[in-house]
Formats: structure tokens, C-alpha cells, sequence
């Protein structure tokens, strides 16, 4: 068979280390990117759930009494910002965008492997430095939201630390925004068409969209902001006449376009591995695509829904409400497709299958307490309280962080040719599911009552729902225990999986496991039917 | 015979039944203490309700395609080859639609009855002039409707307290203190970060921001003691930035009233 | 269900891929352009809020002369010609006179940059005067990076298009229309900042 390689880059593989050390290196190979992504994103998250146990500590008893409240304020930020720019951004984007989309396009790399391993490498030094903010003269407080004037009187080595790493985060993630869209639009293997992609291949395109439209707004935000605290300006600086209003707006036409950064990646992954598992083509294919476009543009117009109690003219807070509602519309349209797809399907349960479903419905139940966040009189009385907190981690961690798993499970006989234990990994499912819900769902009744959020000490009478809520969080720790050791049995001594367990027929199963350096043995194969499941089989 | 049509009528109407139950029965609210709390509960009740019946109707629907359509031991190969359903797919689009656009009326004219959709107002002879400009916040005053005996307040924030000036009394007080079935009105500023009012039993909230006054206006309409919390990140000791708003009957009022204020002030 | 379908042209390796298809990179580059219109369209938002909704204090001083941003924008503008012949030139072979035209490119964004700077020393607000003043200074100054950016890889590419042993040739044309693309860029924006900044 014959393969064409550039000779120039078989003499550069050749200079890069094998084995586990090529993870170490500036490698340029999209799935050695791809895997760098995914375990360093893990172990960011395993900081910030550290940080998150601690908050949980904190708050199983009334008082401010395990760390001192200036201590709390850095928790939380430094929580919030490594799980969102650390931990999800990353991993749905970073990890199974540079595994997966090669493969599903057809392609042998990324467009730009050299962009691509600078964005990478962007992310370990600007989360250490994060980190080690606390250490310096305290990490920055003002809430991963940083709202001035209080992020510029706070102390200021900690604030600006932050606005740095994110900066630099924020530039990997346009990095990778533009490489993923010059991906998918122009490296599409020949005779490929557009509406015969995967359906993660359309959710990267509309996240990667808007990265590149909204994410260089943060970063401009940011910069006047370090002006504000180092240079004396008063953009947002009320004492010298600046508005702090602006920086709200700001702030959230990134930020909540952001939130479908986190999210839609993972609508993409859980479409892949439904149809997969069930045994069944994806429901609604065309439909599916549509709504994806439809959430992007209508994510750019709903930003001041975070804003309805701050100075916003009567006349904006209808028009955000009623955009912001309308999201349930087209992301409706993806949920009720996922169930008909699993409707007569042949469903295998097993891990992967459970965490989707999970997904499906931990994030029904977070959307509609968004729809109603969304009703300007409704948000008045729960703005920055629990409920809000409820709110977007029923959708963060049981929507996207039940996705990673999910994905993990699914993929992972694919990166390393073995199959994770399925007790275990049931077992990981049970303890989750059930410390999520746990530690999450009286959170809401927390917030409708009177407790507000970011704050280290509450009203007595709250004490025996915040300890519920902290058993969660024991709950959710200790799941991540048979998560690890399933997959450090499993990487040596796992199941051999072959090259398709799953009798899958995406792109990326038609190669053998784990994938070969340039992906394929010979040329791509064309799959004009990624979801051609039930097909009569020749 | 039963048949299929039957047994999903028969689940649906389920699904409503407790829905409806549960939307009634179960008051996850704290007290009712202004004329904006019923009217908060009542947009309540119905986001809750439709809420529920959407996601107990979703959650069946998984469960169940679980349980139904799990794949049995003997059985190989795959399940139908369903691509879609166009006018399945126009129903749950068209269907959706219809809720979220009835929720946002019904919002609206929630909003409305509380007062956000007026002209903002703050019925104060001192007020500096009309070269300020109000912010935001909630309304319950238009033009005509101000009245002389509307009580105006003007609330200072700072780390970490409240200060409520009463300027028709001439004195400042830490404790907010309010008869009870008379329209409040609040100018609030802030003296150096973002802070926030917020009365859970009121259902009120608005952001207190320096260098751009806010206004709240509200009405109590039961007597008691309830909590006034800053609600936005404000700095280490934002957990304790407390006050209380104590609600009293009107001859209680003005006796703390007169007890308090420093000067006669001619109006 | 899938098809193996061999009969199909081999996608070829990525770098030679490179190689071949010039646009993907200018794709690239289009998409990164866009992402840098947001950061300006950020900063104009912010702008064009502060001049709406915050009045100056009273005696702040904020006018701005008209003479030298004029002759600035037509500096870009004409720049953007010249570096639009440079191109043309080095199309048909003629590196030494399209290395020309990029060193006066050049010569002309190095012209843009002395005069914005004599601008900045004799403007009657500083930084932190008030809001306008520091909204200006950001807006100009970061256009500013953008300018000296360009006209530092002007030089680089004007090097590259030497005769002896330059990279840049008519069949590699790609830093130079990237640079070129760029460059317009730069000037589009600085129009729109022109028109908002020192007109309205
Ligand atoms: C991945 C992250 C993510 C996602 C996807 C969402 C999705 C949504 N969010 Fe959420 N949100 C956050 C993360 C996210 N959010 C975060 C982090 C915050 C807090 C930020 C901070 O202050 O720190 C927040 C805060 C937040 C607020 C501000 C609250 C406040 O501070 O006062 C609001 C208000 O409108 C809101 C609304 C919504 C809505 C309407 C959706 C919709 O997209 C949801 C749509 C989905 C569904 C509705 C479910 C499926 C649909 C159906 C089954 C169809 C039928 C349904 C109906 C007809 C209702 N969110
Ligand atoms: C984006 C993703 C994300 C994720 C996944 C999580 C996960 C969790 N969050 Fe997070 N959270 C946010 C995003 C996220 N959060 C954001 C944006 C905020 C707002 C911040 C702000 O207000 O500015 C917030 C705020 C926030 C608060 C409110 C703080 C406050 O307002 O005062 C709370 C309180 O309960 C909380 C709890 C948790 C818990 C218990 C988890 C758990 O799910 C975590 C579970 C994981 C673990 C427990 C890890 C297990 C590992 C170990 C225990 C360590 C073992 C160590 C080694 C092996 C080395 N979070
Ligand atoms: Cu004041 Cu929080
Ligand atoms: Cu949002």
C-alpha cells in the first residue's frame, strides 16, 4: 500500500520521543495532543474538586470556621476559574475535538499541528501559575466573575495573576477555535460532503465560532480592566468616573456564549455515542444541525440575562428575557431527538450508555431552572443565590462532566486498544449520580430560602440542608476512587478490545486501536453514513 | 382491549396529575411579607408545574427506552433504521415554541404588576435634580400616583453595612424600619464596591452599584422582622453584610420614628 | 453503510498539504482576523457606551485635532496601495521593484507611528485625565501595536523578496499576500476608529 508522507515530517516524528514520553514533548500528532489535553484537564479538575471539598468543609457548618473568609473568596475563584478554563473548556474542546476530528473528516492531522501544540502548551504553565497565585500574596477573590470596582481594590498581584493565566488561556482556546473551523471546513477528505460530517464535527464548528467571536472580547475586557488595577485608568473605576456596568456587559457577551462553549461540544459527543450504543441512527440529522446554528446565534444575544438586578433599562431585560428563553427551543429540539434515538433501539447498558443518560436527564432539569432564571421577576429573588449555584451545576458537572466520563468510557478502547472494567465503571455511575443529585438538588430550595452564594457563613437554619449538600460532595469525591483505579488496571490490563467494540461505524473506528501515527494504514475510508445503523449489512 | 394510545394518555395525564399536585402542595417559598410576594409565587407555581411535567415527562421517557429497548442477551444486530420524522420534529419544535412565548407574556405581565415595566421614580423633594440619572430597579410609583405620604429612604451600602438616611427625620439608622401596607421608595448608592438588597420574604432584589444610584420601591404587607442580605460578592466579610428590615404597625412606626429623628424639617 | 471507496484521490499528508493549498492558511488567518476585529469591537462597544451614557466631568479638556489623524488615515490609505503594487509586482517576477514598494510601505506605517506618537506628547489629557482620555489612549494604542506589528513584518517579508536567495517568489507568494491581508486590516480598522473616534 502506498502511503505518501512528506518526507520533512517523518524526519521530525522521528526526532520525537516514543512511548509514554511523547506526552512530555511538543508533539505534534493531533491524538498525542488530544490525550495531553485530557489528563492534564484531569488534573486540573482534581484540583478543583480539592478546592470544591473544601467549600463543601467549609460550609457543613454555619460559622467561617475552617479557613479564614479572605481564604474562601480565593476557594471559590480559583474553583470556578480552573473548573471552567481548566478543566471543561479544555477537555470537550482540547481533548476530543484534536482525538476526534481528524478522523471524522478524514484527515491525517489538524490544519495547523504546530498551532495546535502551542495552544496546547499555553495551558500548563498559565494553570500552575493560577495555582500558585495563592502562594505569591493570595490568589485573586473577586468570584471568577472578577467584577470591579472589587477586583481592582482587592489585592492586586493575585487579581492580575489571574487576568494573565486567562488571557493566556483564552488565547489557546482561540488558537484552537481557528484551527478546528480550518479543520473542518477545508481539510475534509475529498468527496466528503458537509452534511455527512458526525454531528460532533457541527458542534466544534458552531463552539469554535463562538469562541472566535466572543472570546477576544474577554480578552480586550481584561486588558482594560489590568489598566484599571495597574495603570490608574478608571474604565471601570467609579472613583474616576468609570462605569462598572460596561464591564458586566463585557464580561458577559464572552461568558455566557462561553457556557455553550462547555456545552455544546459535549451535545456533539453524547450524539455519537447514543446512536453508537443503541444501536440505532441518529435521530434527526438535519434538524440536529440546525439547532446547533440556532443556539449559536442566539447565544450572542442573551449575555444580559446575568445582569437583570444590575443597572439594565427595563426595556433590555424584556428583550434578554425573551431570547434567553427561546434557547430552550432548538436545545429542546437535540434532547427530544436523543430520546427518539434511543426509542426501539437494541440498547446496550453499559457505561457509556448510563453516563449519556444521566446527562440527559441531570441537564433537562438544569435548562429549565435556566428558562425560569431566564423570567426577569423570577431571577430578581435567586440572582446570586444557591439556586443560581444549583442551577449551573446541574448543568456543568451533570451535563458536561457526565459527558466526559461517558466519553472516556467510550473511547477509551479506541486510545488504548482495552476496555474499561464495566462493574467499576457502573459502580462509578451509581456513586455519582447519586452524590450529584444529592449534593446539588437541595441547593435549590437553599437559594429560593434566603441563602445567598459566595459566602463563607449562613443563617443556622440552613445548616442540615448545606450538610446534605456536603455528603454529596463526600459522595462525588470518593466516585472518582473506582473512576482512577478502572483506568490505571485498565491501561495494562484491560480487556483487549480489538479495533471496534463497539461495532461502530464512525470514521474513527475504521482504523485499527489505538490508531496508527498518521491514523490510517493507506487512505481514508469515505463514510457517507457515519449513523447507518440497521442498514442491511453486506 | 386497551391499546398503546391508551396507556400514554393514561401517563401523561399521570405526569400532569402530579405535577399539578406537587406545584400545589409543595411550598418550597419563605413567607409572604410584601405585595410582591404573592405575585412571585404565583409566576412560581406555574414555572414549577410546567417545569415538572417536562422533566418528569423526560426522565420517563428515558427511563422507560431504557428498560424497553435494552438490548436482551440472544439478541444481535441493530434497531430500526429510524432517521427521523419530520412532523414528530416540527411538533417538539412548534410545541416548545408555544410554552416558552406564553411563559415570557406571563412573565412580562408579572413583571408589569410588580412595578419593573414603570417609569422610574424616586418621590423625593432633596433629590438633587434631574441631572442624575436613575439607573434600574424596581417601580411600583408612576407619575401620578406619588404621593405624599410615601416613605423615601436613602440607602447607602459600604463594606460591610447598610446606612438608611431618613431624610424627613433627619437621622440614619443601621435597621431599616417601615410601617407595614405603605409604599417604600429607595434611592441606594453604593460608597465603594457592588453591593445588593435583597428581602427573601419580599422577593425583591436590586443591585446597590457605586456612582450610579438604584431605585426599589416595595410595600410590606406583614408585620415582623426579616432579613436584609447583600447579595453580591463585596469581599471578605460579604457573608455578614446583614441588616434587618423590621415591619411595624404605623402607630409603632412613628413612635421609633419620633424617638429617632434629630430636627423638624418643614416640608 | 460505510463505504471503502478506493477509487477516490488519497488525502494526501497534512504538510504536503501545506504546501499545495495556499488558502487553508489564509482561512486560517481570515478566522484569526475576525477574532481580532472582536477585541476592537469590544473596545468601540465600551466606547461608544461611555460617550452615551457618561458625561466628562466638568472642565475635563478633550478635544482632539483634526490635522494629523487625517494625515495618518491617508498615510494607511495610500500604504495600502503601495503594498497592493507590491504584490503585483512580485506576480510578474519583478522582486526588486516589489521589494521597493514594500520598504516604502514600510516607510510609511514607520510615518504613521512617529506621527501618532508626536499626537500622543502634545494632546492636553493624559491617561488616566478621565474616561475619554484613557478609552483614546487604549483604542490608538492598541491600533498602534497593530501598525508597528505590521511594519516590522513588512521589513521581514521585504528582506525575504531579495533576489539572491529571498524565499519570497512568485510561486510563494503566500507571506506576502498574509502580510498584505493584514496590513488592510489595519487600515480598515483605523478608518472605522478614524470615523468614530475623532468625527462623531
Ligand atoms: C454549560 C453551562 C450552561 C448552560 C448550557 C446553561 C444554559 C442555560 N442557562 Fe445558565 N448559567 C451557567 C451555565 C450554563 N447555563 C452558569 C455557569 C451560570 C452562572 C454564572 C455566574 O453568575 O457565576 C448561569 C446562570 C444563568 C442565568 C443567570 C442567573 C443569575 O445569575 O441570576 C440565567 C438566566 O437567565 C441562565 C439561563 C440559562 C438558560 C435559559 C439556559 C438554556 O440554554 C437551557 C436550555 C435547556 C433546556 C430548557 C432543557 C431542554 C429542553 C427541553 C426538554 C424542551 C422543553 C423545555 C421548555 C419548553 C422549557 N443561566
Ligand atoms: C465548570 C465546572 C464546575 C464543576 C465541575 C464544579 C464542581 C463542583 N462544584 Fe462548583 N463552581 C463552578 C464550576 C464548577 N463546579 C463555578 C463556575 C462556580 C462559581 C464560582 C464563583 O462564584 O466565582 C462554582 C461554585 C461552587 C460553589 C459555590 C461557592 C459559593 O458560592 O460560595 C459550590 C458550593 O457547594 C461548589 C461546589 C462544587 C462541588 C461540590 C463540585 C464537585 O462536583 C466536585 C467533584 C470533584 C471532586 C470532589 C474531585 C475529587 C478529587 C479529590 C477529592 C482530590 C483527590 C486528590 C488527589 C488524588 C490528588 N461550586
Ligand atoms: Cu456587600 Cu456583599
Ligand atoms: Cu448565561
Amino acid at each position: 500500500m502506498t502511503i505518501s508522507i512528506d518526507p520533512q515530517k517523518t524526519n521530525n516524528e522521528s526526532l520525537q520521543p516514543k512511548g509514554w514520553l511523547r506526552y512530555f514533548s511538543f508533539s505534534l500528532d493531533h491524538k498525542v495532543i488530544g490525550i495531553q489535553y485530557l489528563v492534564c484537564g484531569f488534573l486540573f479538575y482534581l484540583i478543583g474538586g480539592t478546592l470544591a471539598s473544601a467549600i463543601r468543609i467549609e460550609l457543613a457548618s454555619p460559622m467561617s470556621d475552617f479557613m479564614p473568609r479572605d481564604v474562601y473568596n480565593q476557594v471559590l475563584t480559583l474553583h470556578g476559574t480552573i473548573m471552567i478554563f481548566l478543566w471543561i473548556v479544555p477537555v470537550v474542546n482540547g481533548a476530543f475535538g484534536n482525538y476526534l476530528i481528524p478522523f471524522y473528516v478524514g484527515a491525517r492531522d489538524m490544519a495547523f499541528p504546530r498551532l495546535n501544540a502551542v495552544a496546547f502548551w499555553l495551558i500548563p504553565p498559565s494553570g500552575l501559575m493560577l495555582v500558585a497565585s495563592y502562594f505569591v500574596e493570595g490568589a485573586a477573590q473577586a468570584g471568577w466573575t472578577a467584577y470591579p470596582p472589587l477586583s481592582i481594590t482587592t489585592p492586586q498581584s493575585g487579581q492580575i495573576i489571574w487576568i494573565l493565566s486567562v488571557l493566556l488561556l483564552g488565547g489557546s482556546s482561540i488558537f484552537g477555535g481557528i484551527n478546528f473551523i480550518a479543520t473542518i471546513i477545508k481539510l475534509r477528505r475529498p468527496g466528503l460532503k458537509l452534511m455527512q460530517l458526525p454531528m460532533y464535527c457541527w458542534a466544534m464548528l458552531g463552539t469554535s465560532l463562538l469562541v472566535v467571536l466572543s472570546t477576544p472580547v474577554l480578552a480586550g475586557t481584561l486588558i482594560l480592566l489590568s489598566f484599571d488595577i495597574i495603570a490608574n485608568t478608571g474604565f471601570f473605576n467609579p472613583v474616576l468616573g468609570g462605569n462598572v456596568v460596561v464591564y458586566q456587559h463585557l464580561f458577559w457577551f464572552y461568558s455566557h456564549p462561553a457556557v455553550y462553549i462547555m456545552v455544546l461540544p459535549a451535545f456533539g459527543l453524547v450524539s455519537e455515542i447514543l446512536p453508537v450504543h443503541a444501536r440505532k441512527p441518529l435521530f434527526g440529522y438535519t434538524t440536529m444541525v440546525f439547532s446547533i446554528m440556532g443556539i449559536v446565534v442566539l447565544g450572542l444575544v442573551v449575555w444580559a440575562h446575568h445582569m437583570f438586578t444590575s443597572g439594565t433599562p427595563p426595556w433590555m431585560r424584556l428583550f434578554f428575557t425573551i431570547a434567553t428563553a427561546f434557547i430552550a427551543v432548538p436545545t429542546g429540539i437535540k434532547f427530544f431527538n436523543w430520546v427518539a434515538t434511543l426509542w426501539g433501539g437494541k440498547i446496550s447498558i453499559n457505561s457509556a450508555m448510563l453516563f449519556s443518560c444521566g446527562f440527559i436527564i441531570n441537564f433537562v432539569f438544569g435548562g429549565i431552572t435556566g428558562v425560569a432564571l431566564a423570567q426577569v421577576p423570577f431571577d430578581i429573588h435567586v440572582h446570586d443565590t444557591y439556586f443560581v449555584v444549583a442551577h449551573f451545576h446541574y448543568i456543568v458537572y451533570g451535563g458536561t462532566v457526565f459527558i466526559i466520563f461517558s466519553s472516556i468510557y467510550h473511547w477509551f478502547p479506541k486510545v488504548t486498544g482495552r476496555i474499561l472494567n464495566e462493574k467499576l465503571g457502573i459502580l462509578h455511575f451509581i456513586i455519582t449520580f447519586i452524590g450529584f443529585n444529592l449534593c446539588f438538588a437541595p441547593q435549590h430550595w437553599l437559594g429560593l430560602n434566603g441563602m445567598p452564594r459566595r459566602v463563607a457563613e449562613y443563617d443556622p437554619q440552613f445548616q442540615f440542608v448545606n450538610q446534605i449538600s456536603s455528603l454529596g460532595a463526600l459522595l462525588m469525591a470518593i466516585s472518582t476512587i473506582p473512576f482512577l483505579i478502572n483506568v490505571f488496571l485498565s491501561v495494562r490490563n484491560g480487556k483487549n478490545a480489538g479495533d471496534n467494540p463497539w461495532n461502530a461505524l464512525t470514521p474513527e473506528w475504521l482504523t485499527s486501536s489505538p490508531p496508527p501515527v498518521e491514523n490510517w494504514e493507506g487512505e481514508a475510508p469515505l463514510v457517507e453514513e457515519p449513523y447507518g445503523y440497521g442498514k442491511e449489512i453486506s | 382491549m386497551l391499546n398503546k394510545n391508551f396507556y400514554l394518555i393514561l401517563i401523561i395525564s399521570l405526569v400532569f396529575a402530579i405535577s399539578f399536585w406537587i406545584g400545589f402542595n409543595v411550598n418550597l417559598l419563605p413567607a409572604e411579607a410584601s405585595i410582591n410576594a404573592p405575585i412571585y409565587d404565583e409566576l412560581f407555581k406555574i414555572l414549577f408545574i410546567i417545569g415538572l411535567i417536562i422533566f418528569i415527562g423526560m426522565t420517563i421517557a428515558v427511563t422507560y427506552s431504557l428498560f424497553k429497548f435494552r438490548k436482551r442477551n440472544d439478541q444481535i444486530g441493530d434497531g430500526i433504521a429510524l432517521e427521523g420524522n419530520l412532523s414528530l420534529e416540527i411538533v417538539w419544535t412548534i410545541i416548545p415554541s408555544i410554552i416558552v412565548l406564553l411563559i415570557g407574556l406571563y412573565s412580562y405581565n408579572i413583571y408589569d404588576r410588580m412595578g419593573g415595566m414603570k417609569e422610574l421614580n424616586h418621590n423625593h423633594e432633596m433629590m438633587s435634580s434631574n441631572t442624575e440619572k436613575i439607573w434600574a430597579g424596581i417601580s411600583q410609583t408612576s407619575d401620578n400616583e406619588i404621593a405624599i405620604n410615601n416613605l423615601s429612604i436613602e440607602v447607602s451600602a459600604m463594606q460591610f453595612a447598610f446606612l438608611f438616611n431618613y431624610p424627613k427625620g433627619n437621622f440614619i439608622s443601621g435597621e431599616l424600619h417601615v410601617p407595614v401596607d405603605q409604599k417604600v421608595s429607595m434611592k441606594m448608592e453604593s460608597k465603594d464596591v457592588i453591593h445588593a438588597f435583597w428581602v427573601p420574604e419580599f422577593r425583591i432584589k436590586q443591585d446597590i452599584i457605586p456612582g450610579q444610584p438604584t431605585i426599589l420601591n416595595f410595600t410590606p404587607t406583614k408585620v415582623g422582622k426579616y432579613p436584609i442580605i447583600c447579595a453580591e460578592l463585596c469581599g471578605p466579610y460579604h457573608g455578614g453584610m446583614r441588616a434587618s428590615i423590621i415591619v411595624e404597625e404605623e402607630s409603632d412606626y412613628n413612635e421609633w420614628f419620633n424617638k429617632n429623628k434629630k430636627s423638624e424639617v418643614n416640608l | 453503510m460505510t463505504t471503502l471507496d478506493s477509487s477516490k484521490e488519497i488525502q494526501k499528508n497534512n504538510s504536503e498539504v501545506n504546501e499545495t493549498h495556499e488558502d487553508f492558511r489564509m482561512f486560517g488567518l481570515i478566522t484569526f482576523l475576525i477574532a481580532d476585529g472582536m477585541t476592537f469591537a469590544g473596545f468601540f462597544a465600551a466606547y461608544l457606551t461611555y460617550k452615551a451614557v457618561n458625561p466628562l466631568p466638568d472642565g475635563a479638556i478633550y478635544e482632539l485635532e483634526l490635522p494629523i489623524p487625517t494625515l495618518n488615515t491617508i498615510l494607511l490609505l495610500v500604504s495600502s496601495a503601495t503594498f497592493h503594487k507590491a504584490g503585483k509586482a512580485l506576480l510578474k517576477d519583478k522582486n526588486s521593484d516589489s521589494q521597493k514598494w514594500l520598504f516604502f510601505t514600510a516607510f510609511l506605517g514607520i510615518i504613521f507611528l512617529i506621527c501618532q506618537l508626536f499626537e500622543y506628547f502634545h494632546l492636553p489629557f493624559g491617561l488616566t485625565d478621565n474616561l475619554f482620555a484613557s478609552t483614546f489612549y487604549a483604542l490608538t494604542g492598541f491600533h498602534g501595536l497593530h501598525v508597528t506589528l505590521g511594519t516590522l513584518m513588512i521589513l521581514i517579508i521585504a528582506w525575504q523578496s531579495r533576489i539572491n536567495g529571498g524565499r519570497l517568489t512568485s510561486q510563494n507568494m503566500f507571506p506576502l499576500e498574509a502580510v498584505e491581508l493584514y496590513w488592510h486590516f489595519v487600515d480598515g480598522i483605523w478608518v472605522v476608529l478614524f470615523i468614530i473616534l475623532y468625527l462623531l
